[in-house]
């Protein structure tokens, strides 16, 4: 109950911090949108091949807009070694790890949002008619990038090169987790039934976000201490 | 029993031992003051004992318990050579997340009344972004004071005070040592510190070459705490 407690307020403090400076909302979301932007003037909103590229690309900026939003993270740490303050407190460092996952989770999913309504437009797709599978499936693949962008967010906090290490490190874990998302979000899109073939990838969901959570809480202490 | 305990406790960075088989015990409601040059490892104990850096050899006890106990944490402050304190919250944002953080959720009555003891009343709602490096000084001093913490570990804590905040800072270690907090600060300004130390450490290349009892003699002429050094052949 405690760690919840903890947790909490590391996530709080990183809003409140967040949402004063807005620095990751405003590059991931004007990342986001350029991207978008751009692509639609590249593919044919009507094709076939769009409707089947939907997931896909939304999911790439999602994981490329994560990017930006993991290196703020613990870099915000930085400044006059906080880290060492939080570190030296009774916070466990896996409450560290969780509360900036779920700082991440939450301006994500901010720019998630944006960016659907920005891919309605643009593409011409009436994303909203499954809402509640399409946030359950959001949640999942968003906690899931946003828990392995921490524990890396972590590792790669001291490196030089933290902003293009962290990208080359994570993107070849996601790939289970962003197959899984745009499996699941494609057909969502499309308005097409979810079948139990494709309601697999959402266990992958599940088993990717159960076990990377198990990890980032078990390795939290030595991550951070080293 | 001993505050902080230190048992043949060796620090390698790669092959280099930046400490040598250190060896300490501090009882409640001592002030040691850690001396040495540049480089001699005094930052490194320092983040040794506060759980920061891990140690390769020996052991360590800080409380009675492990040094990443929680219980240990609970009950330390510190202040090492970053004040942690976020640019982006105020003064009293800032406060109040490290009081949650330290496991105490003080009211806020307490937090501006710890804003007003480090004469920050004015600034309670600015930005620490906006506060000038003497200022967040006094701030990171709350930070670390404000829980009451039973063992204090202090890096170079004078740094960028004036001399009204150096009365300040040596008022609040005076307050923790009588209700019976161990402190320990590594300083280079030998006439503060030896104020208020009832301790001295020198380390020499991550040795502890000296540990005795803080004398008059010492605070009525630091310079003799350079000869013993000398005697010692450590300077």
């Amino acid at each position: 109950m405690r760690a919840l407690t903890y947790t909490w307020a590391v996530a709080r403090k990183d809003l409140a911090i967040e949402f004063r400076t807005k620095e990751s909302l405003n590059a991931a979301g004007a990342f986001a949108i350029v991207i978008l932007l751009l692509f639609s003037f590249a593919f044919d909103e009507v094709s076939d091949t769009m409707a089947e590229m939907a997931g896909g690309l939304l999911w790439l900026v999602f994981a490329f807009g994560g990017a930006l939003i993991f290196n703020r993270g613990f870099a915000r740490e930085l400044p006059n070694e906080c880290l060492d303050a939080l570190m030296a407190s009774p916070i466990p460092a896996a409450s560290l790890l969780v509360g900036k996952a779920i700082t991440s989770t939450v301006l994500l999913l901010i720019v998630e949002t944006v960016s659907l309504f920005v891919f309605g437009i643009f593409y011409n797709f009436t994303w909203w008619r499954h809402p509640f599978e399409l946030l359950l499936v959001f949640l999942l693949a968003t906690w899931g990038i946003s828990i392995l962008g921490a524990v890396f967010g972590a590792l790669t906090v001291n490196l030089r090169l933290r902003e293009l290490m962290l990208p080359v490190l994570i993107y070849p874990l996601l790939i289970p987790l962003l197959m899984a998302a745009i499996e699941l979000t494609n057909p969502l899109l499309n308005n097409q039934p979810l079948t139990p073939d494709i309601l697999l990838w959402g266990r992958v969901l599940i088993v990717f976000d159960v076990v990377f959570t198990a990890l980032a809480i078990f390795l939290a202490e030595p991550i951070l201490l080293n | 029993m001993p505050v902080i305990a230190l048992d043949d406790v060796w620090k390698f960075f790669g092959n280099f031992p930046a400490l040598r088989q250190v060896g300490l015990k501090l009882e409640p409601g001592w002030c040691c003051a850690l001396l040495g040059r540049n480089g001699a490892g005094k930052t490194t104990l320092l983040r040794v004992l506060a759980g920061l850096s891990p140690f390769q050899r020996g052991s360590i006890s800080v409380l009675g318990s492990k040094v990443r106990s929680e219980t240990a944490r609970r009950q330390m402050g510190f202040l090492g050579h970053g004040i942690g304190i976020y640019e982006d919250l105020t003064a009293r944002e800032n406060l109040r997340f490290f009081a949650r953080a330290s496991g105490t959720n003080l009211p806020d009555s307490q937090l501006v009344d710890w804003l007003k003891r480090v004469d920050l009343s004015r600034v309670v709602d600015m930005p620490v972004r906006q506060f000038s490096r003497g200022m967040r000084q006094r701030l990171a001093l709350a930070r670390t004071f404000q829980h009451s913490p039973k063992v204090l570990f202090l890096d170079e804590p004078f740094t960028s005070l004036d001399d009204h905040s150096i009365r300040m800072l040596t008022e609040l270690m005076e307050e923790a040592k009588q209700r019976g907090a161990t402190i320990m600060l590594s300083t280079h300004q030998l006439r503060e510190a030896l104020a208020i130390a009832s301790h001295v450490a020198i380390l020499e290349q991550g040795q502890l070459r000296f540990f005795a009892e803080r004398t008059q003699e010492m605070v009525d002429d630091p310079g003799a705490l350079y000869r013993t050094r000398a005697e010692l052949g450590i300077l």
